[in-house]
């Protein structure tokens, strides 16, 4: 029972990560209809401004999301502007080719900078200290707090897209481009400004993540398929349907820790011997194979 | 030859190297209400896309209020004071009226004339108040023109440009429309209208212009337009 219980709380709180995680790739669908491919490598700049910016800096990571914050705003404005305002004057397959080559771009520069090898988080307020919650489930304090940020940082991005003019604006881009243009709403920076919400937010969520997950320039593909994942259940451009997805994912990711209850419940020999462990990560693969083959649109529909 | 408020001189628009419009000149003067009419196809809707700088100029200049514009961005076009209302209408179909008509207010900066406008298009539309919290696609299609008007005299437009604004609509609703447009000449607007409504157009507009493919065949006030051998055989089959 505690197995079940422990893995249902860590999915959902790691769900909660993965909404933040995910929220800018769907705001950026939303606002132009472009994927972006190198949206894991935005988390792991992320991830590296915040690991650095302590190191460097002294302070505990946590301190460092502004800095992330900021560092993502930028580089996503920058990419918009020094390349897919490029792109966007192309063909459909420039764009998704295009933001392909800028993951490859952006990762090969986290090598030559950072070097290869794995970096971890090893100092900080949270690290190593845990937080037991009742029914025996006790949960890392870096994995509560990154959950706990996540969901503030995902209600204030939500707020300001629909509490704010600019917000509105963006909103009113996504839904018809050409209309909001004969409001006055420029189309060019409502898409530089939805690449800096989604740079910042993802750098943000990997500022939080670099606390209990290590880092090195490779670990952005496997977020940016998780995203990939989340905006596919919950529906391209839907930012509550993004939410939902991703506990749902967060929940999926824990699925050696269901079979490891189901084992013991139901004690059969054949289960022990499966390395579900192993598996983690294919079954993310799976639900998005899944989600295409049966309900293309997602839960939420495109675009509400 | 540049007068009035907007001026349009010998200009040229193409579609994929065809020429849409052929070198097209006209002018709006501040206060007047003047309409273009032309059959589908004519050119009319493309004519207030190139003003709107939605639809690159070829050839040829506009001028608003003496300032060349066919450069500029849509986004800045709007800023200046031309608003357009387009055939489609546009709405931003999932969310309420209400934020629909404060989106047409985005280029304004004080929230007191932004309120005293939206009271205005309250008083025009008193159906668009009963509905505020309606999402735009609830509503039918006269209310979603009213809509899309009111949206357009949310950033007290120096120009209004309407693109066919009975279209589809049942014939009361056609009237309804028109007497809005009507109003708002009354109100001493500035209207550049197009419209497939001959009779009533030339009715209420000061002067008119009749577009075929792409040149302009005739000009005149609403009178001696009506009364003119063009119109008689283009659009009222006489």
């Amino acid at each position: 029972m505690e197995i079940l219980a422990s893995s249902i709380v860590a999915g959902l709180l790691f769900g909660m990560v993965l909404a933040l995680v995910a929220l800018g790739l769907t705001i950026i669908f939303g606002v132009m209809d472009i994927i972006n491919f190198a949206h894991g490598e935005f988390l792991m700049y992320g991830m590296y401004t915040a690991l650095l910016a302590s190191q460097v800096l002294g302070v505990d990571p946590l301190l460092t999301l502004p800095l992330a914050a900021l560092v993502g705003f930028l580089l996503g404005i920058a990419c918009y502007k020094g390349f897919i305002t490029y792109i966007l004057r192309g063909p459909m397959i420039a764009q998704l080719l295009g933001t392909f080559g800028l993951m490859l771009l952006l990762r090969n520069i986290a090598l030559l900078v950072f070097g290869s090898e794995d970096r971890a988080v090893h100092h900080g307020v949270l690290v190593d200290k845990s937080f037991e919650m009742g029914m025996g489930i006790i949960v890392p304090a870096t994995k509560l707090a990154a959950a706990g940020l996540s969901v503030v940082a995902f209600v204030a991005v939500w707020l300001l897209m629909n509490r704010t003019r600019m917000g509105k604006a963006l909103t009113a881009t996504a839904l018809n481009p050409q209309g909001a243009r004969y409001m006055g709403i420029s189309t060019e920076k409502m898409n530089a400004l939805a690449w800096g919400i989604g740079g910042a937010s993802v750098t943000v969520a990997g500022a939080l993540i670099v606390n209990f997950w290590p880092v090195n320039p490779y670990v952005g593909l496997l977020f940016t398929m998780i995203a990939f994942t989340i905006v596919a259940l919950g529906g391209f451009g839907s930012v509550p349907g993004a939410f939902f997805a991703a506990l749902v994912v967060g929940l999926i990711t824990e699925i050696p820790g269901f079979w490891d209850f189901l084992t013991y419940t139901l004690e059969l020999d054949w289960m022990y011997d499966v390395p579900m462990t192993s598996f983690k990560y294919m079954w993310i693969y799976v639900a998005y194979f899944i989600i295409m083959v049966v309900r293309p649109r997602g839960l939420f529909g495109w675009k509400h | 030859m540049s007068s009035g408020i907007l001026a349009i001189e010998d200009l040229k628009v193409r579609y994929s190297g065809l020429p849409v419009l052929q070198g097209i000149s006209l002018h709006v003067d501040a206060g007047e209400t003047v309409c273009v009419l032309g059959a589908n196809g004519a050119g009319k809707s493309t004519l207030l896309r190139a003003i709107m700088g939605a639809q690159p100029a070829f050839a040829g200049r506009v001028l608003f209020d003496g300032r060349e514009i066919q450069k500029h961005s849509t986004a800045d076009i709007v800023r200046l004071g031309i608003v357009y209302v387009p055939e489609e209408k546009m709405l931003f179909s999932p969310i309420t009226v209400e934020e629909n008509l404060l989106l047409g207010a985005y280029v304004m900066d004080e929230e007191a004339q932004i309120r005293a406008n939206l009271a205005f298009v309250y008083r025009l539309f008193p159906r668009l108040e009963e509905r505020r919290r309606q999402a735009a696609s609830t509503l039918s299609g006269g209310e979603q023109q009213m809509v899309a008007i009111g949206r357009g005299l949310m950033s007290n437009p120096k120009i209004l440009m309407l693109d066919e604004p009975s279209l589809g609509l049942a014939p009361v609703l056609v009237d309804e429309v028109l007497d809005t447009v009507r109003k708002l000449k009354a109100e001493g607007m500035t209207i550049l209208l197009v419209e497939q409504n001959v009779r009533e157009a030339l009715d209420l507009a000061d002067r008119g212009y009749i577009l075929q493919t792409g040149r302009i065949v005739g000009e005149g006030t609403g009178p001696a337009l009506m009364a003119s051998d063009q119109v008689k055989s283009a659009f009222l089959g006489l």
